[in-house]
Formats: structure tokens, sequence, C-alpha cells
């Protein structure tokens, strides 16, 4: 077998495994923890015979393993269970959700994505100049200021002082795609802001270090255009670190969402995470934690997945 | 108009250094040589660390490493100044009609590309060949340059190839646009020994037969001598000495050149073996944790006390492996290590504090031998506390004897690493072994990244303090020429094995084994045309090229 | 040695070093009580009333004098359990090595595998929500990443021939930790020590800005925004002070880490 076969089977084998540890680590979390779901619905005001019901109720008397594995054999059938607050199935709230969480964070990818590695490649050509230092004065900024800050800061001065882009990010299924869009200017601006800082930052590192090898020398020495000298001998050796800093930044952007939704109101999965932590709706934040973290996983495992592939001396071997 | 392809007048060259804690300013590193290549000639660029003799070799393609910057002077390539010239005529220039060749052919070659994209690429860029011919060209390169399976090697990657393959492949490379002028910069230093002689070998010849102009740059005056027609000797950016190889060689007029070619004959008289053994290794075998191979095997040597036994081999021949076990780094599989009458405990941790202070080590590399966080008061110091239990202005009177010892002299007690020279730190190493009053001293490489000059010193230096303090040595070293100026005996290395071994004059006097043979012949001497009799004369093929 | 502060660090560090006071002074410098309603809603900056007052009429400068307290010493408190935490256990694994290191480094492995809010926010569901418990949860947290660090920075000292030398010499290992080990370790971590700092208060600010961290009557920037987030639709800003008090304590401290780390990495080529 190709050993870049192995490899590649081997990251997918540990992120299967990662995600079942970590499905069990949040279960098992809910439970070392002190208070149980019928405690959080009922409160403090709970006598102990309603308890005692609503955990007969609930199969909380069950043992926990055994818990845990028809928790988890639902969710592979797709089952999520029912929120403890409204008694509503968890996969049907969540389904809509996902998917205009996942609509936000597609755009905001979209916009990001790009205009980072633009800046970054940008950064690198003036490095040390002035278009450099103020990409890097701009990303600092926003790299230290809470995505929730910037969401309002972008409100008040667009959406208030000048009319631009809405304070609310409502979507419905009636919108057209293009009012939809426009509805999330604002949040799509904000995410952009913050995973771009991130990327941009890493990007211009990752062409740097690059362009740095003695084989760009070698390059240079050749007589080769400066064109030439990045398409043919930068490029091939630099993507690998670009797709691996893009997927570790849509990770990123992922997190960036739930508070991003909460500011402007959106609903999507994270806002459902943290209305569900504030009622204590342990399915429903159980549901959503495994999807999340599924989420950063994956794309984490991309990002090996793609440096594996990406290597040179893996492709191919001795 | 003169036959000169290159002209280099009054080159003078500029730096910025950022020290911390200081503004940031320009320095000159190099204050205005003149040299000139014929056609068709080769002159040797020979000097120290600092010398300033790459940056001179890339000022042949108006090209400033880093922060580098030409400053004055003027370079002449084909009757044209090059150091004022459009950026098109330099591109025009570079991989044209000047090419380079790399210390570090790994470091030099794109990962994610074929070598034969990478050897024709500037020639079919400059309009010189088609990519056919290219290729066909690149091919004969690589069979003139003795590279195994020169039909299909330009299809793998760099990583597919051994070290010295891709130097040669290095040299395919600047030679394939049919440039006038080759810029070598230590293109055999990174190489083992055998296998250096062999690219030496096809370097030569390749010049010789595409009638090239070349700059040889190297520290290792013995390899110019065997490739150059003209040597220019360079010292802190000034030129000593310029003249034929012959001359230079020969007849050098200035101290330092004479400094150069006299270095590494120290003469050491073998001493006779005494009948007190200090260390004895008895049929040690090792391998490392989750191996299957043995990196020793069955190794039995002995050393005498006071005296120096060399052990010689390339990378990957267990040398250092060897070191490891009798520190107790490495357990051994099977086998003995007798210490000063006594049997060493195989695992380090267990061994009683007088093994420990008796049997001390010096590194090849002193920069990390020594924590940068401490004086040099402090890494002498401590072996004199942790041993001796010394305090204050006794520890402190001990501490100048032992500097004294290693002439350094006042004020180095509060010096940090950091501001020493790379001779003064391994003096500091050498001290701190002999803070502990061993009986032993394991010298792993200890002279290998040192310029000739300052490795002479420090071996001067070994041999005086082994004179003085009665101390053995156990010398680990790929270098023959070390192992000549220093041993009392030899074990020669070869895979894991001793394939040789006795005293001095007994190892280094014929009949050889093959190993040896090749070795001993490998070490470039300071003598005109020995690299085509070594050549001539060879028994084994080097296995590593 | 001030004098050879670069300027953007002096900056930094004088910033930094207000905060820090006017947090540990805010019951001497803050004109008004911290829950004291002192005048109408939202009213605009005035002499008595330097940003103006908030949306239940308390003054906001008083409030986000007690806010920045509140932000401050849980971040610090945070930051300090997360360093103990990270860097012991980060240089137990790198010198102990074997199943130990293995252990820890799974272990953490798969915490970071979950994005740190999203873990923290499973854990809020199940437990009461009050100052230790949030120090603790963001500390334990954050302790990954110190211990990701500092493990590396350790094993890579760890291997350096001055270590081995030390060894060889028959040192023991409180020796090795602290003597050679630490001294070489600490420059990295006093620099991250900074970046861990501003982590921990965009974390806190961002859990109370959910709802689900400082909880009422107790300010913080972050409970700051929650509250006054309404106005801003109307034009009204009481919500951005938090902004440019949290943008301006982190540049800062960014400035004095990056010079922590710039002044260290020049030490080992250049003099002491």
């Amino acid at each position: 077998m190709h050993p870049i076969i192995k490899l590649v089977a081997q990251r997918l084998s540990l992120g299967i495994l990662l995600l079942f540890a970590a499905s069990a680590m949040i279960f098992g979390l809910t439970e070392a923890l002190p208070g149980d779901a019928a405690q959080a619905v009922l409160g403090q005001a709970a006598t102990p015979e309603s308890l005692a019901n609503l955990r007969e109720e609930m199969g909380l008397n069950e043992p926990a393993v055994s818990r845990y594995f028809d928790w988890l054999g639902g969710i592979m059938t797709g089952d999520l269970g029912t929120s403890i607050v409204n008694r509503l199935d968890i996969a049907e709230s969540v389904g809509k959700r996902l998917g205009n969480t996942l609509f936000l964070a597609f755009w905001a990818a979209v916009v990001s994505v790009p205009l980072a590695i633009f800046l970054g490649l940008l950064a690198v050509r003036y490095r040390d100049r002035w278009p450099d230092k103020l990409i890097s004065a701009i990303t600092l900024t926003t790299i230290s200021i809470p995505e929730f800050l910037i969401g309002y800061v972008l409100v008040y001065f667009l959406a208030v002082k000048l009319g631009f882009g809405t304070a609310l990010a409502m979507v419905n299924d009636s919108m057209s795609l293009w009012q939809k869009l426009n509805a999330i200017t604002l949040p799509v601006l904000v995410l952009t802001l913050v995973v771009l800082a991130h990327m941009m930052r890493m990007t211009r590192a990752a062409i740097l270090n690059v362009m740095q090898s003695a084989y760009i020398e070698t390059a240079e020495l050749k007589g080769l255009s400066t064109f030439n000298v990045i398409a043919k001998h930068a490029f091939p050796n630099a993507v690998s670190p670009i797709v691996n800093v893009v997927m570790l930044n849509l990770a990123y952007l992922v997190v960036g969402v739930v508070v991003v939704e909460v500011v402007f109101v959106y609903p999507g999965m994270g806002q459902f995470l943290v209305d569900a932590v504030t009622k204590r709706d342990v399915p429903v934040v159980l549901a959503c934690g495994i999807i999340f973290a599924a989420i950063y996983i994956g794309l984490n495992m991309l990002a090996d997945i793609i440096s594996i592939l990406a290597n040179p001396r893996l492709r191919h071997p001795k | 108009m003169s036959n000169a392809m290159l002209k280099v007048k009054g080159l003078k060259i500029g730096a910025t250094v950022y020290p911390p804690g200081e503004k940031p300013h320009d320095i000159e590193i190099v204050h205005g040589v003149d040299f000139e290549v014929e056609k068709g000639k080769v002159l040797g660029l020979i000097g120290e660390s600092g010398a300033g003799k790459s940056t001179i070799g890339l000022a042949a393609m108006a090209y400033g490493r880093g922060g580098v910057e030409l400053t004055g002077g003027e370079v002449w390539v084909n009757d044209r100044e090059i150091l004022h010239t459009t950026r098109n005529d330099l591109r025009s220039l570079r991989g044209g009609e000047v090419t380079y060749v790399s210390q570090s052919a790994a470091a030099s070659f794109n990962p994610a590309r074929q070598i034969m994209e990478q050897v024709t690429e500037a020639a079919i860029r400059h309009g010189k060949f088609s990519k056919a011919d290219a290729e066909a060209r690149g091919v004969e390169l690589f069979r003139k340059l003795g590279l195994p399976d020169p039909e299909n090697i330009g299809k793998r990657y760099p990583h597919q190839v051994s070290g010295g393959q891709l130097q040669r492949c290095m040299t395919a490379l600047a030679l394939c646009p049919e440039p006038d002028l080759v810029v070598f910069d230590e293109p055999t230093t990174a190489l083992d020994v055998t296998t250096q002689i062999d690219v030496l070998m096809a370097i030569k010849e390749a010049i010789r037969d595409t009638g090239v102009a070349a700059l040889y740059i190297t520290h290792d005056l013995a390899v110019v001598a065997q490739v150059s027609d003209d040597i220019m000797v360079l010292k802190m950016g000034e030129m000593v000495e310029y003249g034929s190889v012959d001359q230079i060689i020969n007849s050098p007029k200035e101290d330092y050149t004479k400094a150069l070619v006299s270095v590494r004959s120290i003469d050491h008289e073998e001493k006779v073996s005494s009948d007190e053994a200090v260390l004895k290794v008895e049929n040690v075998t090792a391998r490392y944790k989750g191996t299957k191979f043995d990196v020793l095997k069955d190794i039995n040597v002995e050393l005498h006390a006071g005296q120096t036994l060399a052990v010689v081999g390339e990378s990957g021949s267990g040398k250092s492996t060897l070191a490891r076990v009798i520190t107790g780094l490495l357990p051994q599989k099977d086998g003995n290590v007798h210490f000063a009458g006594r049997d060493l405990k195989p695992v380090m941790k267990t061994r009683p504090k007088e093994d420990l202070r008796e049997l001390q080590m010096i590194y090849q590399m002193a920069d990390t031998a020594m924590n940068p966080r401490q004086t040099v008061g402090t890494i002498i110091g401590r072996p004199l506390e942790f041993y001796f239990g010394l305090r204050g202005a006794e520890k402190q009177k001990r501490i100048q004897e032992l500097l004294d010892e290693i002439e350094l002299g006042e004020g180095f007690q509060d010096r940090y690493p950091a501001e020493l020279s790379g001779g003064q730190k391994q003096r500091v190493c050498i001290a701190r072994a002999l803070a502990a009053k061993p009986k032993l001293i394991i010298c792993d490489e200890v002279t290998s990244a040192l310029d000739p000059l300052v490795a002479d010193g420090i071996l001067k230096l070994l041999l005086d303090l082994q004179k003085r303090e009665d101390v053995a040595y156990l010398f680990i070293t790929h270098d023959l020429a070390t192992v000549r100026a220093i041993a009392d005996s030899i074990a020669v290395m070869y895979q894991g094995e001793v394939v040789r071994y006795g005293p001095k004059s007994q190892v280094l006097s014929p009949p050889f084994d093959d190993y040896t043979d090749l070795l001993l012949s490998s070490v470039p001497e300071m003598k005109l045309g020995w690299l085509e009799e070594v050549i001539a004369n060879r028994k084994m093929e080097s296995g590593g090229n | 040695m001030i004098k050879n502060i670069p300027l953007s660090a002096k900056l930094g560090l004088f910033i930094t070093i207000t905060y820090f006071l006017t947090a540990i002074f805010a019951s001497f410098i803050a004109p008004y009580g911290m829950a004291e309603i002192v005048g109408d809603v939202w009213e605009p900056s005035s002499g008595k009333h330097l940003l103006g007052t908030d949306n239940i009429g308390r003054d906001l400068l008083t409030r986000m004098i007690y806010g920045g307290q509140t932000t401050i010493f849980i971040a610090t408190a945070g930051t300090i359990l997360s360093f103990v935490t990270g860097s012991t256990l980060g240089f137990l694994a790198a010198t102990l090595g074997g199943w130990a290191d293995q252990l820890l480094s799974r272990f953490v492995d798969l915490i970071m595998a979950i994005p740190s809010l999203i873990m923290a926010l499973v854990i809020l569901a199940m437990v009461p929500v009050t100052v230790p418990v949030l120090i603790l949860v963001m500390g334990l947290l954050d302790a990954t990443r110190v211990f990701r660090l500092a493990r590396s920075v350790a094993v890579d000292i760890n291997v350096m021939d001055y270590v081995e030398a030390a060894r060889l010499r028959g040192e023991g290992g409180a020796w090795v930790i602290f003597r050679e080990i630490l001294p070489n370790a600490l420059s990295p971590l006093v620099a991250e020590l900074g970046l861990r700092f501003i982590f921990m208060v965009l974390f806190i600010s961002t859990l109370s800005f959910l709802g689900l961290g400082v909880q009422p009557p107790l300010a913080d920037w972050g409970g700051i925004v929650k509250e006054n987030k309404d106005g801003i639709v109307y034009g009204i800003g009481a919500a951005l002070y938090p902004a440019v008090a949290i943008a301006t304590l982190a540049i800062s401290v960014n400035l004095v880490a990056d010079w922590v780390l710039n002044r260290t990495t020049s030490l080992k080529g250049g003099r002491g």
C-alpha cells in the first residue's frame, strides 16, 4: 500500500476516535458535575417526589454507560432526543438552525479566505514597509476586541449612524437569497474581521517561511522573473501551509458564529446553544455541543490530511 | 582588452547589523578586493568564517544575501559592469552567464519538483536550449558527474537521492545552461570525506570538460589546492595573499597563509602503552530502544591512563553511540565497560558520584553545551561545588586557575557564553571538564565545528593539558588529520564495528584493509595532484555517494 | 534599564499598569457606588457623569471602573491558575517522559479537540455560575494551551547538550528543572503569559455578554455591553466603552509581551 494512504487512513481513524472520545467526555461532564437534568428542570423548588418521578420519566435511573450508548446510538441514527424545556424534537429544531449557521459561516468564508490570502501576500510583498505595518496594526486591533464588541461597534457606526445593513439579522424561509444576504451583511462582516486577522497573520508567516528557503534563493539566482519564482517555486510549497491555515480558521469561524448569532439575534445553532445553556436544557446542550465539536474536529482533521497530501516527501516516498 | 571574463575592482560590501539593545547600524564586511578570473580558469577563495568569501562569490552575480549590500567598486562580467545594470540584464546574467552551487544542495533544491525540471529550468528560461535539448544535456551531465542511472535520476524528487548525489545534481544544475562562470560555495563541506573526494573529482572533471571558469569557495586549503589554478587568501574581508596554487601551497609569503598551509601538521609522538588501562570496553553490543538493529557490534577497545584513543569513522559508523554507552546514556545490550579498575554500571543514574566525576565529556557544539543563562564562572564553578564542595574565595581561586590553564585569563568569569568566540567557548567547556579532575575525558568531535586555525589551538591545548594533568582522552572524530595530531592508539569504525584497532603507528601503516585505505586516502592533502593520484590508486568505492 | 525599553513597550507598560492600579483602587477612584442609581436612563456625558449613565441610571464611569476590577481580577486569577497548572504539568511531562507524558498529552489533545467556548458552555449548563466557578473553568480549560507550550519548550531544552552535561555530572531533578531548564524557558512563557491574560479578558467578557459569566448586580465589561446593548439602535454608545477599554488593555499587554519576547530571543545570539 502507498504509505500516504496509510497515513491518511491513520489520521481518519484518529479523527473518528477523537470524536468518540469527545462525545464521551461531553456526556461524562454532564454526569460528573453536580446536579442533573431533572434538577435543572425543576430548579430549587423541586420536591424529592417530583424529582424522582421526572428522573424515572427521563430514564436518568439507568446506569450512565448504557445511557451514553443509547444517546450515541440516537445521534448515529439522527435522533438527538427531546428538549426538556419545550418537549420538542431536538433534531427538528437543530436541522434548520444548523443550515442557517452554515449559511452564515459559508458566506463569511467566501469573503474572508480570498481577502486574507490577498492581504497576506500584500504584507509579504511589502514586508516591513508601511502596507505591512498598517495591515499588522489593524489586525492587532481586531484580534484585541471580542467578536461581540466588534459586532456592536459596526452596528453603531454602520447600521445606526450610516444606515448601512441591519442591526438584526432575521432570516426565514420566505426570503429570497438576495434578501437573506442583505440581512446577514453585518454578521458576515464581523466574522470576516475576526478570522481575517488570524488568517492573514498566519498566511503571512507561512509565505515568509517559504520565501526564506534556500531553494527560493536558487530560483532567484537562476535569473527567473519574480512571477516565476513565486508561481513555480514558492507557490507549490506554500499551498499546504496556507490551506492548513484556512482550515484552522474555518474551525475557528464555527466558534465565532456562536457569539455573533447572539449579537444579531440570528436564528442559528449558536443562539440555540446559548439559550439552552441559560435554561439548563441539558439534552439540547449536549446535542449542540457534539455538533460543534464534530465540525471543529472534522475541519482540523481535514487540515491535517491536506498537509499530508501536499507533502512531496510523503507523496513520492523513497 | 584583457581576457578576463570576471573582473572585480575595489569591491566593498556592507551589511546592516541589529545588535540587541542598540540601534541597527551598517558595517563593512568586505573592504575593497580586486581579482580576475580568465576564461576556463578556476580561482579558489579561501578563508575562515567571517572572511567574506561567500559574500564575494555571490557578488559575481550582483546578489546580496539577507541584509547584505554591494556598496562600492566594480564587478565586470563579459566586459560589462553588473553592479549598476538593469534588472532585465541581471536576470539574463544570473542562471545564464553565471550560475551558483551552494553548500547545502538538500536545502537548495525545491522539494516539490523533480530534479530534472530544476536542472533544466534556467537553460530553458534563458532560451539557451529547447526542453528536449536541455534534458539531453542534463542526462549527459548526470553521466559525466558519475550519477547512477543518469537517464532516470532526473525523474526523482530531491529527497529521493542521497546527499552526495544531490550535490552532484546541483553541479549539473549549474552547468546545464552552459554558463561562462560557476560559483562553487563550499560544495563538499557538508559531505563525508569518502564522498567528498568523489564529488570533488566529478566537479573537477566537469569544469575541465566544459571549459567553464569557476570561483571555488572553501575554508579548506587542501581541497581548493586540488581544483584551482589560482588562490586568493582572505581574512576579515581583506585580501591577504593572491597567487598561483603552486606559489600559495609551496612558498606562501604571508604569515597567515603559512599558518593555513601548516595547519593540521601538529607533531605528536605516540606514547608507549603502559599496562594500566583506564578504560576497557569488552564485547559491547548496543541498540536503540524500539529498533531491531545493533548500532554497535561486539566492540573491544582499551585506553591507557594519560593517553589518547581516537575513534574514527564517518556518520553512522556508531562512534558517537560508543560514547553514549560509556557515559551510561545508552545502556549496552551486552558486554562490559571497565573504568579505573572497576565495573561501570550500564545505567548512568545508578553510577556512584565518583564514577561520574572521573569520566567527563566535551561536546562538538560548545554553543549548546553551555547554558546561555549561566556565566562562565557558574559554568566552571558548578563542578567544583558539586564534586569538591568548594565555596567562596576558594572556589573563585580555583576557577581563575582553570581559566589560566585554558589561556583565557582575567575578566572572563562574569561573561555569558554568547559573548565568547567559538574557540573561547570550547575552551570553557574544556575547563568545565577539567574542574572535575577526571581520569578520562570523552571528546566528541570537539574541533569539527571550528575553523582550522582555531581547531589547531584547541588540539594543542588538549595535548598540553594531557601532559600536565595526566588525563586520558577518548577522541571521537571523522577527521584523520586530527587523529594523526593527537592519538596514541586508533580504532577505525565502520557500520557499527571496529574494523581496525591498535597503536597509531600500526593502524596508519600498510597493509590496510579496504575501508581504512579508503578513509585514509580520502583525507585531502596539502599537495598538488593529490586528488588524481588517490582516485587512480583506490581499492574500494565509497559507499555513501 | 528603563532607557533601553522601546517607546511602544513603554506605552504598553504604562497603560497596563494604569489599568491594574485603577482596578486595585476602584473603590477610591470611582465617583459613585457600584450599584447606586444616580440619574436618568442613558443620560449623555456631562460634568456630573463623565461617561453618562447606563440603562437604569447608574453612573457609567463608576460601572466601567468596577467592571474593570471584576474583569481584571477574574482574568488575572484565571491566568495564574492556568499558568501554574499548565506549566507544572508541562515541565513534568517533558522531564518525566514515558507514559506520564503520553497520558497527559493525549488528555490535553482531547480537551483541545473541542473549542474552549463550547466546552465552557457545556460545563456552565450544569453548574451554578459563580466567580470561583468561572475562574476554575476558564483557568483549567486554558491550562491546556500553557501545557502544550511549556512542554514543547521544555522538551526542546531538555535535549540540549548542557542539560545532558548536567545530568552526566550527576545533578538531581530539581537542579535540572530549576537551574538549567526554567531560566531558559522563562522568556517564551512570560510572553505567553501576556497573551493568555488577553485571552482571559476576552473569554470572561464573552461569557458575561452571553449572560453566562459575571452575574448582576456585579459589574464587568462584558456585562456592561449586555446591559446597554439595546441603546445602540437608538444611537446611544454606552455599550461601546468596554470595547475601548478591552482593546487598549489588550493591545498594551501585547506590546509588552512582544518586547519581552524580542528582548529574550536576541539574548541567544547577543550580549546578555
